[in-house]
């Protein structure tokens, strides 16, 4: 029987795991989907005709795209449980805010820490880590971006942290010794169900970034 | 109506499409601000210590604590203000709304700067691609007064910088990017929202917003020499 919910996605994407997160803390069933992103399923290009990317939300047959429209659909139409966003609209727009920086900065950064050489690479570490250091600072001494309570950010954040073993492996640095905090917040996130449950193993995320280097002719 | 004492300080720039959406947003609201007008090029103490993460306006500023990125202060000011709603309230209707203002703001504007700021094949490139994108939203308003449907929204706000800002570069590009054969919707949306009376307030005077689309012209084109 087809499911109310489903979710077209790629294991190791961290845009896919905040979808996946959302979902779990509404105890929202679904179907989970892994596409071939070499060979885009026709439901995906129908579903996503603007962007053809994964993560790809239907709920009942309408697709919602883009993983922060995603979890905020998710928390507005699923609102009883595990609120996402918080209720005051101050501190809701420094929610949107900084899953938005996340947005804007991260995967760039990232990507040249992993998938490049050279001065390119040393570039992207910098970057990096001043983006971490940024969140850091936006964390300070709260268990979670929101304050007490697992919410946005965190949720739009936490994904990223399957990666750092592999960016630590591959840019030759301690991402623990620049940013502890960041890395206590993630462990913190990590005790939640529904994270522990949306993440892949890190070791198979550093074998898929280990391939990406390949491929990208850096290995 | 609650009476709050409310202080509104808009930390913005004349020419920029992301300042006027929020001007847009305030008026329709009714909400009285203070304008202040920055210089980008010289940037202020407060604008600095507003927005330290990226240094850019528009900044709103509500009782002294600020919001920054365009798109998060209009959802800030319509949780805050709901009269005149701007996003709609089905959460299907809304997640579609925010992901038409990504796209414009996302994909569209950034390929139209392409248009200003280069010369020759990768212009006429940057043309292309801008049309094919705008072909979306084209669709899009096919049997509708406006990108939110029966009156302005969110999406029409944010897609002000097509109306006001990239249809406008063509006279200074020498370029009919949104020409009318191609785009009858997005010519009759124009239209519909130069009737709008918040609309006519808000958008910058046409003579001096050319000179100055002009003006940047000439300086990115010197800088890509």
């Amino acid at each position: 029987m087809a499911k109310e919910v489903i979710l077209l996605d790629f294991w190791p994407s961290m845009y896919g795991m905040r979808t996946r997160i959302a979902l779990r803390e509404k105890g929202v069933d679904f179907e989970y989907r892994d596409e071939n992103l070499r060979e885009k399923s026709p439901l995906l290009l129908q579903m996503n005709p603007v962007h053809k990317k994964i993560p790809v939300l239907i709920h009942n047959g309408k697709p919602v795209c883009e993983s922060a429209i995603q979890v905020q659909y998710i928390d507005e139409v699923w609102p009883h449980k595990n609120p996402i966003l918080p209720s005051d609209p101050y501190q809701r727009a420094q929610a949107r805010f900084w899953v938005d920086f996340i947005d804007k900065k991260m995967y760039e950064a990232q990507r040249k820490v992993y998938a490049t050489k050279g001065e390119e690479q040393e570039t992207g570490k910098k970057e990096f880590i001043e983006i971490l250091k940024t969140l850091e600072s936006e964390l300070g001494d709260k268990p979670y971006f929101g304050g007490d309570d697992f919410g946005y950010v965190d949720i739009g954040l936490i994904g990223f942290y399957t990666w750092f073993p592999g960016y630590e492996k591959f840019g030759n640095f301690s991402i623990e010794a620049e940013c502890p905090k960041l890395i206590a917040w993630a462990k913190r996130c990590m005790q939640r169900e529904s994270v522990a449950k949306s993440l892949p193993d890190p070791e198979k995320v550093v074998e898929f970034m280990a391939m990406l280097r390949k491929k990208f002719g850096v290995e | 109506m609650v009476e709050r004492s409310e202080e509104v300080k808009l930390l913005g720039m004349w020419a920029s499409p992301f300042s006027r959406r929020v001007e847009i947003a305030l008026t329709l609201k009714g909400v009285p601000y203070e304008f202040s007008e920055q210089d980008i090029t010289n940037k202020s103490p407060l604008l600095l210590q507003s927005n330290p993460v990226h240094k850019m306006i528009p900044v709103l500023l509500h009782n002294g604590k600020p919001i920054s990125e365009s798109l998060v202060i209009l959802e800030y000011i319509d949780d805050t203000w709901q009269n005149n709603p701007i996003l709609p309230q089905d959460p299907y209707d809304r997640a579609i709304a925010r992901f038409w203002a990504r796209f414009l703001d996302e994909q569209v504007y950034v390929t139209a700067m392409k248009v200003v700021g280069k010369v020759g094949e990768e212009k006429d490139a940057a043309v292309e691609a801008t049309r094919d994108l705008l072909k979306l939203l084209e669709k899009e308003l096919v049997g509708k007064d406006f990108l939110g449907g029966e009156s302005l929204g969110f999406v029409d706000i944010v897609a002000t910088l097509v109306a006001f800002w990239l249809m406008r570069t063509e006279e200074v590009v020498g370029v009919k990017v949104v020409p009318v054969e191609m785009f009858p919707e997005i010519h009759r949306w124009v239209k519909n929202l130069l009737d709008v009376d918040v609309i006519k307030k808000c958008i910058p005077p046409e003579d001096e917003h050319l000179d100055y689309i002009r003006a940047r012209m000439e300086s990115l084109k010197l800088k890509s020499v």
